[in-house]
């Protein structure tokens, strides 16, 4: 294998591009960016075409293009459960993010945290929700990291990739990503996401017309998918020793009770914790309007359906000429085997790019929360906004880091398991976030209990293979509750709730009670914002 | 804050957001292969088909008012 000049240098002119777009971001509506209001959520200006473009451009990332697929190549059916996550996550935003976004713009939020503070009186309970914000955000950047470190090496015959330099495009991908978060803030990923949002939507439009033409039809694409799957079982390390594991066996339906107590919890699971990411309530903060936020679920499935087609990659893989040799590879399998090579210098870019937008926002989003809600809360109360943004830029590059050290130490056999990490983790800031949102009855410290349950069981169930130490085993993606395979993220959610309800009457019982809520209900009341803004305007 | 009740009134409009939930959370109801449309089993097409008529439906409530 030859270096290919022709898909490496298209690959490096987009790159080009959205740099020379990044630089010109740092103008854009103008805002002052040694501000941490104007460097992490742009001064909470956007409209609903650029909330649409940002929020698409940081919800589908390398899990959509890499993760789904390949999860669809390894198991089939349960891989899809991606689809009615993506669908069940817009009614859930629907009802409850624009009172969120309400009650942040009245009081001035800027992290899940900061409310979470005042609504429970609680600075350890904030503390917490922060803690995880961050902890579940990193390996959400792995996972970036992980789908441009899959493309790079993709450009490069592997003959050079051998001995010290084998790392290489995972360094690569490091360096972009964090050279290209440092200097513009929220405003580069917005801008940016446009490029990403038509370049991705032109690889799935032509790989979902092109591929199925080239591989005989998707008759022909399932039916040889089904033929070739034991090949592809065997070549899998899928570490079933112990027998722990799902029925993770690749069928084209749900053959059991089991897969669809899986596919179900799987798909709710990851829908209840998408929207408490750091990340998606950046985007969701950084609109101008709670309107914004629900015209939005209506447009932000033209994605979803976006991830679909794109799932089915997992089963054009498995119907390829030469089967790829892990789920994490199929698409790039696809791409190689089946597109000219200009067009797979394209593809790899959209790719990268497309992991390189959320990164950036997921990291401002956590830097956000570092800043705020422990920096400047337990560290400098007295910190100037300069400073503040300044720690900010710092952070979010160190975080990085951490992300990186979850791509080295934590095996990546099957990447789509990050981000169901991610979501154990997330989910148990719940109860105080949505929940807190319609009831501040629950007591802080049973919050504080449920929430410290949830997140030791969940990560025991996730590591369970690992600390088992069985060799190479990869992290759970589900754990078995009465003979049924359940999200982690669902059962440790279940913990919580239940210690938190429980637990609320008993502490309030034996003296230990609740914060003030400083908030009030009209803090929750939908505040046109023609009447606010021209006042927030001139205020600076 | 005149129009209070009738916002209160619209917002029962809300429970129809259940409709995907009992759908996609009930797999038994699209776990088959037949109808294929262009080769693809129902199974998949059906579930993208339900991401636009769930689009449809957050659009609707909007722009009722819900």
């Amino acid at each position: 294998m030859k270096i290919d000049v022709l898909e490496i240098s298209i690959f490096i002119f987009f790159f080009v591009l959205i740099t020379v777009i990044g630089f010109v971001a740092a103008r854009w509506r103008r805002g002052d960016l040694r501000q941490l209001n104007e460097w992490g959520l742009a001064g909470r200006r956007f409209g609903t075409v650029v909330t649409w473009f940002l929020l698409g451009g940081d919800l589908y990332t390398a899990y959509t293009f890499i993760a789904v697929p390949g999860a669809v190549f390894t198991s089939g059916a349960i891989g899809f459960f991606a689809v009615p996550y993506t669908v069940l996550v817009y009614p859930i935003i629907f009802i409850v993010m624009p009172k969120f976004w309400t009650v942040c713009k009245q009081r001035g939020y800027i992290t899940a945290s900061d409310f979470v503070k005042d609504r429970f009186g609680s600075s350890s309970l904030a503390l917490a929700v922060a803690f995880t914000g961050i902890l579940a955000t990193l390996p959400y950047i792995a996972l970036q990291m992980f789908g441009i470190q899959v493309s790079i090496q993709a450009l490069i015959p592997p003959q050079y990739l051998t001995g010290i330099f084998a790392d290489v495009p995972l360094f690569i991908a490091f360096v972009i990503l964090a050279a290209y978060t440092y200097s513009s803030g929220l405003r580069a990923p917005a801008l940016i996401a446009l490029v990403k949002d038509v370049m991705v939507l032109t690889l799935v439009l032509v790989a979902v017309i092109y591929v199925p033409i080239r591989l005989g039809g998707f008759a022909h694409i399932f039916a040889v998918a089904t033929a070739h799957q034991p090949v592809v079982a065997s070549k899998i390390v899928a570490a079933k020793a112990a027998g722990v594991y799902p029925p993770s066996a690749f069928t084209i339906f749900l053959k059991t009770p089991g897969a669809m107590v899986a596919y179900t919890t799987l798909a709710l699971g990851s829908a209840l914790a998408l929207f408490l990411y750091p990340h998606s309530m950046l985007g969701v903060l950084s609109s101008n309007d709670r309107n914004v936020v629900k015209r939005n679920t209506a447009l932000l499935p033209i994605y979803s359906l976006m991830l679909g087609l794109l799932a089915l990659l997992g089963f054009m893989a498995l119907a390829l000429p030469k089967l790829p040799a892990t789920g994490n590879g199929a698409v790039v399998a696809v791409i190689t085997q089946i597109f000219p090579d200009w067009f797979a210098g394209f593809a790899f870019a959209a790719i990268s790019i497309g992991a390189l937008v959320p990164a950036a926002v997921m990291s401002i989003a956590a830097a956000n929360l570092f800043t705020r809600n422990v920096y400047k809360e337990y560290f400098r109360p007295n910190c100037t906004e300069r400073e503040e943004s300044e720690v900010a830029k710092i952070s979010s590059l160190l975080l990085k880091f951490g992300a990186l050290l979850f791509i080295i130490f934590v095996p990546t056999t099957n990447i789509i398991s990050f981000q169901l990490l991610g979501g154990v983790w997330i989910i148990q800031t719940l109860p105080p976030v949505f929940l807190g949102l319609y009831t501040h009855w629950f007591n802080r410290w049973a919050l504080l209990v449920g929430w410290a349950a949830g997140m030791i069981s969940g990560t025991l169930m996730a590591f369970s293979a690992i600390l088992q130490g069985i060799p190479k085993a990869p992290l759970l993606q589900t754990y078995p509750i009465f003979g049924m395979p359940v999200y982690a993220a669902f059962a440790a959610l279940l913990v919580n709730l239940v210690l938190a309800v429980v637990l609320t009457p008993i502490f309030e019982a034996i003296g230990l009670r609740s914060g003030k809520d400083v908030t009030t209900p009209a803090d929750y009341e939908y505040a046109p914002v023609e009447s606010k803004e021209p006042i927030k305007e001139a205020l600076g | 804050m005149a129009s209070r009740p009738e916002r209160k009134n619209r917002n029962s409009l809300r429970l129809l957001l259940l409709l995907p939930f009992i759908v996609l959370l009930f797999p038994p109801i699209y776990n088959f292969d037949q109808p294929e449309l262009i080769g693809i089993p129902f199974f998949y097409w059906f579930q993208l088909l339900v991401i636009v008529l769930t689009a449809i439906l957050t659009a609707t409530l909007y722009f009722a008012g819900a």
